[in-house]
């Protein structure tokens, strides 16, 4: 029987070096006895051998998790985790094993012990000290379960790097001061001052922010068990604000409804109200507000906002395409988003300027299908486009295009009101009632929506060839 | 109003903020003070500092700069016509909390809310010089979520998320109707467009940070934790089904992070018009599980309406068992070869539950024995799975199946 006398128990390097010289001499688990410096050594224990140097490969996972178990105040962990790692020299799949027993218990006990890491991060209670040197000075008493400090206080660096503190614990403590972080005995709570001043803020805050209306005693518990209330300086309000609890909800319940409070129409500031529909248009301005109000079909419920025109007021072509998308939707302008890009390539190519064009859509509101993180276009209804014509006729009213560009068969719908191919009345120029020309056209996200590339390029140069048309009616 | 006492101030300040639920402190990016020589570190899961006794944990300093209001939400402690006792902060006394706090280790950072004073873009200006104050005077590298007004203009929410993890809008009502009767001043498409400011303050800082020439050079992150918002729930008269409907088209619209359902409850002076009544907790619940098969498990709204009558989720059983009651034909499913996507709808099941049968199967035959050390509750499992050693026969299909579950009547209305 070979014996092991770990003197700094949770110590992980100690723990390791003597596995390591263990596994090296080919010492089986069942013949190891491990036990902590204080325990009376065995009378009938070999020295363990030594750790040799030689490189023992073990899963990163595995070597975490040991880190961590070693803190267990459970005096059986370390003979444990040598039979674990025995095993998984073994047994390359051992920790993919969740339901084997020494897995299963491995797991438990590396959750046991995050648990009272997290436990620690959160409720660590610093009190002031004083300051030095005008850097503030804190102090905090803890009691985790298990030895967990080494594996806390980095946390606390990372987190209080511009003040100096020191956390005790009753078997270690841990000092951040001149940038350096040290590591020394236990102490008592004695050393820790026993109130700060804004412990008041904090326990009126405490008070304040508790709901009585909803109380949930076993949830808390759940999180913030008891064992822990005794450091917490909040803890010891819980009771008393649980006796309110019933009476103050009772008295919001019983109090009859009071007057307005007589200062409302003070603070209250006017607001502007809203065009209504059928107010007098004037401007594009005007119907900017007003589409903003628009509930003429249901598309608004959901859309973000309506997207109205842009361009010159005295534009001579007006560029019609189908609807806002996800871009446009969340901008509040009309083609921004991919089909947009398309859109203005092909302007470029065929030597449009943008700027003394007015872009607008059929329909104003964005109709789409949620799914997952995207919105899914959805093509406008006929019964929507037409709802939406009274903008559509409002935009060709103030701004008086001479000619007119349906980009796709739902803007066709919407200049002209019916049903149309856009092939069958792609290439020429027709003429609207009033003297306005009209080019049909497909709509740009046509191109983005076809898999084959060559086909693509030909679509795209007709699109192109149609916008190059326009110029030359335009010029 | 400022000569109030602070104390006094913090009280009213703070119960006039715990009706926001959100006190969420991950999701963020890594930071820590070891750069930056000051106070504060964020990143990986959140941490909750304390819970009051209404199970809610505490993770941030929650208060408002100020519940003096324009407005009046008539489901709102704050509303102009409340007589709610009133009080205001200025910047450095909630930056003097702020940090007051962080470092004694009470909280993860601050969540800052307020009533609108003078105009929103005011209001905003005042929260987002909170803010910049914590980050370039005191290099604070804490955890900030702050309200965004809605309405305020877009520049300023563009600076709030240069200091902010994370910015919410609320929504406050599932529907436009709702939203129009208890709030009259509040606009759905303002606070929509808001989101949407947020959600291109996003999508542009993503775009400068693919786009940019030098690697080393870190362009400014954008609100990293996302945005947020809040449902109440129980004070009009929306069905589950159009909540969950107003959820799903936040989540695709605005990529939000969460969707906060908040039971409501009774308020001091309250307006007549709202229920006196103990708040819907297990609807809140139910909503939240729901929520949860939206984003986690693979589910669509009418799947989840399947389990549901009337619009509204089973009160006694959670969603996924009450689908997967109505859709028996599934069931039971083999645990040692079901694809992920079929494990994650057996009810019990959950997400880490089902990656560790995933993972181990690979390993071996998966028994009944097994599952107990995987998952918590193999009780629930038993009429939906087959293994090896376990055929449900008849009791798939058995009558008195959601019996089994269901807790029993009287229980149920001491629940409510």
């Amino acid at each position: 029987m070979r014996e092991v006398v770990l003197a700094r128990p949770g110590d992980f390097a100690e723990w390791r070096d003597a596995a390591r010289g263990l596994l090296a001499g080919g010492v089986a688990p069942e013949d190891v006895s491990w036990r902590g410096a204080e325990e009376g050594a065995s009378l009938f224990g070999d020295d363990a051998p030594s750790a040799s140097g030689a490189a023992v490969s073990l899963p990163r996972e595995l070597l975490a998790m040991a880190d961590r178990v070693i803190c267990h105040s459970d005096a059986n962990v370390p003979a444990r985790l040598y039979r674990i790692v025995w095993r998984a020299l073994r047994d390359r799949q051992l920790l993919a094993r969740r339901s084997d027993p020494d897995i299963d218990w491995l797991s438990k006990t590396d959750k046991a012990i995050r648990r009272d890491i997290h436990k620690m991060h959160a409720f660590v209670r610093f009190r002031r000290l004083g300051e030095d040197a005008g850097r503030e000075r804190f102090a905090a008493w803890f009691e985790p379960d298990h030895r967990i400090l080494r594996l806390t206080a980095p946390f606390f660096r990372r987190r209080f790097y511009g003040m100096d503190w020191a956390i005790v614990t009753p078997n270690a403590r841990a000092i951040w001061h001149d940038e350096t972080l040290t590591y020394g005995a236990g102490g008592t709570k004695d050393e820790v001052p026993d109130s700060d001043v804004v412990e008041d803020q904090w326990r009126t805050y405490y008070g304040a922010i508790f709901n009585p209306a909803r109380v949930k005693i076993a949830a808390m518990r759940a999180e913030m068990p008891k064992k822990y209330w005794k450091n917490l300086p909040e803890a010891q309000d819980i009771a008393p604000m649980l006796a309110g609890a019933a009476a103050r909800v009772e008295r919001m319940r019983a109090t009859a409804v009071s007057l307005a409070n007589p200062q409302t129409d003070k603070w209250r500031t006017s607001m502007p109200e809203a065009l209504a529909l059928t107010d007098d248009i004037d401007t594009l301005d005007d119907l900017a507000r007003a589409v903003g109000g628009c509930t003429r079909c249901p598309l608004h419920c959901n859309a973000t906002q309506g997207v109205v025109g842009e361009g010159p007021a005295a534009a001579r072509v007006m560029l019609v395409g189908e609807q806002p998308g996800d871009r446009e939707d969340l901008e509040g302008r009309p083609f921004v988003g991919p089909a947009g890009q398309v859109l203005n390539e092909a302007l470029e190519e065929a030597e449009l300027d943008r700027q003394r064009l007015f872009l607008t859509n059929a329909v104003k509101h964005f109709k789409f299908e949620p799914r997952g993180k995207r919105r899914l276009h959805q093509n406008p209804t006929t019964g929507e486009i037409d709802i939406c014509r009274w903008w559509l006729d409002k935009e060709r009213a103030l701004v008086q295009p001479e000619l007119i560009v349906t980009l796709g068969a739902s803007a066709l719908r919407g200049v002209t009101g019916k049903s149309m191919s856009v092939t069958s009345m792609r290439g020429a120029v027709h003429e609207l009632a009033g003297g306005t020309r009209l080019v049909a056209t497909i709509h740009p996200s046509f191109l983005l929506r076809l898999p084959d590339r060559a086909r693509a390029a030909e679509e795209r140069a007709a699109f192109v060839a149609d916008l190059a048309h326009v110029r030359e009616l335009a010029a | 109003m400022s000569g109030k006492p602070i104390l006094e101030k913090l009280s009213i300040l703070a119960d006039a903020a715990k009706y926001d639920a959100s006190c969420a402190s991950s999701g963020t990016v890594k930071r820590d003070s070891t750069g930056t020589k000051g106070i504060g570190s964020t990143g990986g899961m959140g941490i909750c500092h304390s819970y009051a006794p209404d199970g809610r944990c505490i993770s941030l300093l929650k208060i408002l700069l100020t519940n003096f209001c324009i407005y009046d939400c008539r489901f709102c402690i704050n509303r102009a016509s409340s007589n709610v006792p009133r009080a205001r902060f200025n910047p450095q006394e909630v930056v003097r909390l702020t940090l007051d706090f962080y470092k004694r280790n009470y909280i993860e950072g601050l969540f800052l809310s307020s009533g609108i004073i003078r105009s929103e873009d005011y209001t905003m200006e005042q929260l987002v010089e909170v803010a910049r104050i914590l980050r370039e005077e005191h290099r604070f590298g804490g955890y900030i979520h702050l309200k965004t007004i809605a309405g305020a203009a877009p520049e300023l929410i563009a600076r709030a998320g240069l200091y902010a993890d994370r910015l919410s809008t609320n929504v406050e009502l599932p529907t436009e109707a709702g939203l129009q009767s208890f709030a009259p001043e509040k606009k759905p498409e303002t606070i929509r467009k808001t989101m949407a400011s947020v959600r291109v303050g996003a999508d542009d800082a993503i775009e400068a940070a693919k786009g940019r020439l030098l690697k080393k050079a870190k362009p400014p992150r954008f609100a990293p934790a996302g945005q947020s918002t809040q449902m109440i729930i129980g004070a009009d008269a929306s069905r589950d089904d159009d909540i969950l409907a107003t959820a799903t088209n936040l989540y695709s619209g605005y990529h939000l992070r969460r969707v906060y359902y908040s039971a409501y409850s009774p308020i001091p002076d309250a307006s007549s018009d709202l229920p006196p009544v103990r708040p819907p907790l297990m609807r809140e619940h139910r909503l939240y599980q729901a929520d949860w098969l939206l984003r986690f498990y693979g589910f669509q709204r009418a799947e989840i309406m399947e389990g549901a009558s009337g619009g509204m989720l089973d009160l006694s059983i959670d969603p996924k068992l009450a689908w997967a009651l109505m859709r028996r034909d599934i069931f039971p499913v083999d645990i040692n070869r079901a694809p992920r996507e079929l494990l994650l709808r057996v009810p019990g099941l959950g997400t880490r539950a089902v990656d560790r049968i995933v993972a181990v199967r690979r390993t071996g035959k998966l028994r009944i024995g097994d599952l107990a050390k995987l998952t918590a509750s193999v009780k629930k499992l038993l009429p939906f799975i087959h293994t090896p050693d376990w055929r449900p026969g008849p009791l798939t299909d058995s009558a008195s199946l959601r019996a089994r579950f269901a807790p029993p009547a009287e229980q149920l209305s001491l629940a409510l």
